[in-house]
């Protein structure tokens, strides 16, 4: 069985977001999305800057095989992405909650994080593929 | 309802993920296909090749049969046991499967085609056949391991134990009977290493075996990359039968002498080589950063000059590598289509990796 951490909020895509004390989030894709992919060998990132719509694709994750779009979880602006991945996208297979973060995110609203999946929820879509 | 293979509860045991290839179902990776990759290149894998298709001719007049039926020519087969890779065409010069034919008695051939082309393959060898009463058989009783690598062969003979004497001096692209246990010296990898042909009953104690003498089991995911590296084509992706041989890096395949040979595509391609070979398959590497994948377009001199036709990273190189078919103008440098950029590539001839050695730079 997959990891899906309590404290996080997810998306139907497979990203998981994390809510900064300054009330920006982190993004990344879910334990079970990099198991479903198996070893990623490249990442294109979100440039920093960039404002994206929500369940726009703003990143790509990609595996031996195939290519995976990422989708913006949120609306908001790119104030950060994570350098470490263009060498070492395996942080993603490693440690998909930690290391492996893709990028951060100014969302438009407040209250929109709360709007999304909770863990159990997000379990319930993950165990259904 | 796919099928299974007489390995599928052995692959399960060991954690694989099963997918359907072909309407098989085989296992992709057993947990990370790069490191299934990169234990063939330094050590020994295995892989499950049960799902190809084992077909025994037979008859007085079968070497003229298979010198009619193929674009290579089995009178190069002199030695019993030696093999023979060969594309099978149609009238039009197109690729109807590729192979690997083995002579083992005067009347005896075996081939081995692919899964996915089974029937076809089947119907069309059933139909050239019957004007020289051939005796065809699939041999649905056998199974196939290969097991590749630098130390498969020393692995693999531990694991045959008493038979393994009887091969330890076998020669490359040979093959020889042990008992009722067939051991070519054949691959898809680029690496040393063997197929092994053996009743579908002893296939478990052969893979148990195996798995004792240390040789890891490897997914079709693995089986991928170290083809692409090899610079061996993958039926279906880099040829099929609106191609001929000579626009699918395979000239070398075919024999034109002795020249009052009769093969089927014979005719069809002499025109083409009078004419001019307009596209070729050519290797690429990835100057920029990015993934090279299937159908992505290639672009020479602004203009749109082909597509990749196998694309995938290379765990050995640990860049991105593909096959293209180009038009037969373009150089040594291309730009490939990546979401809407174009990137930088170079144009090389494979192999990209044989004998765990790179054979481009990058």
């Amino acid at each position: 069985m997959s990891n899906v951490p309590q404290e996080l909020r997810y998306t139907k895509n497979h990203e998981w977001v994390s809510l900064n004390d300054d009330g920006t989030v982190t993004i990344g894709i879910t334990d079970h999305a990099q198991h479903l992919l198996g070893d990623l060998v490249f990442v294109e990132l979100p440039e920093i800057g960039i404002t994206f719509g929500q369940e726009e694709d703003c990143a790509v994750v990609e595996s031996v095989k195939a290519a995976s779009d990422v989708y913006c979880p949120l609306d908001g602006e790119v104030i950060g992405h994570n350098e470490a991945l263009s060498d070492t996208p395996e942080l993603i297979n490693q440690d998909p909650y930690g290391d492996g973060w893709i990028f951060k995110l100014k969302p438009k609203d407040d209250g929109a994080f709360a709007e999304l999946l909770d863990a159990d929820a997000y379990n319930e879509i993950a165990s259904e593929e | 309802m796919t099928k299974r293979t007489p390995l599928y509860d052995m692959h399960v045991a060991e954690g694989a993920k099963m997918v359907d290839f072909g309407g098989w179902d085989m296992p992709l990776n057993y947990g990370s296909q790069i490191e299934e990759h990169k234990y063939v290149r330094n050590d020994a894998g295995m892989f499950d090749v049960s799902h190809m298709t084992i077909v025994d001719l037979k008859g007085e007049k079968v070497r003229a049969f298979l010198q009619y039926l193929l674009a290579n020519d089995v009178a190069r087969l002199k030695d019993s046991g030696k093999a023979l890779y060969s594309c099978m065409l149609n009238e039009q010069g197109g690729v109807i499967d590729d192979l690997i034919v083995y002579y083992l008695e005067d009347d005896w051939f075996r081939m081995v085609v692919n899964a996915a082309t089974r029937e076809k393959d089947l119907a069309w060898i059933n139909r050239q056949a019957e004007a020289f009463a051939i005796d065809i058989q699939e041999r649905n009783d056998l199974t196939m391991i290969a097991v590749q690598g630098p130390q498969a062969r020393e692995k693999a003979h531990q694991a045959l134990g008493e038979g393994a004497e009887a091969v330890k001096d076998l020669g490359i692209f040979f093959m020889k009977m042990v008992g009722d246990i067939a051991v070519a010296r054949t691959g898809y990898t680029g690496e040393d290493g063997y197929e092994i042909m053996l009743p579908v009953e002893q296939a478990e104690g052969l893979w148990s075996a195996l798995l004792k003498a240390g040789v890891k089991p490897c997914g079709l995911g693995a089986r991928d990359t170290l083809r692409l590296e090899a610079g061996m084509n993958l039926y279906g992706s880099d040829m099929n039968e609106q191609v001929s041989p000579l626009e699918s890096a395979l000239s070398w395949t075919v024999a034109w002498e002795p020249e009052d040979r009769d093969f089927i595509g014979r005719v069809a391609l002499q025109g083409q080589r009078e004419q001019g070979i307009k596209q070729k398959l050519v290797g690429l590497v990835l100057t920029d950063r990015g993934v090279l994948r299937d159908h992505q377009k290639v672009i020479a001199d602004g203009l749109e000059a082909g597509e990749i036709t196998s694309g995938s990273f290379s765990p050995s190189l640990g860049n991105t590598i593909a096959f293209a078919r180009v038009k037969s103008t373009v150089g040594d440098k291309c730009k490939v289509e990546i979401r809407g950029k174009l990137l930088d590539a170079k144009v090389v001839k494979p192999p990209f990796v044989r004998n765990g050695k790179a054979c481009v730079s990058v």
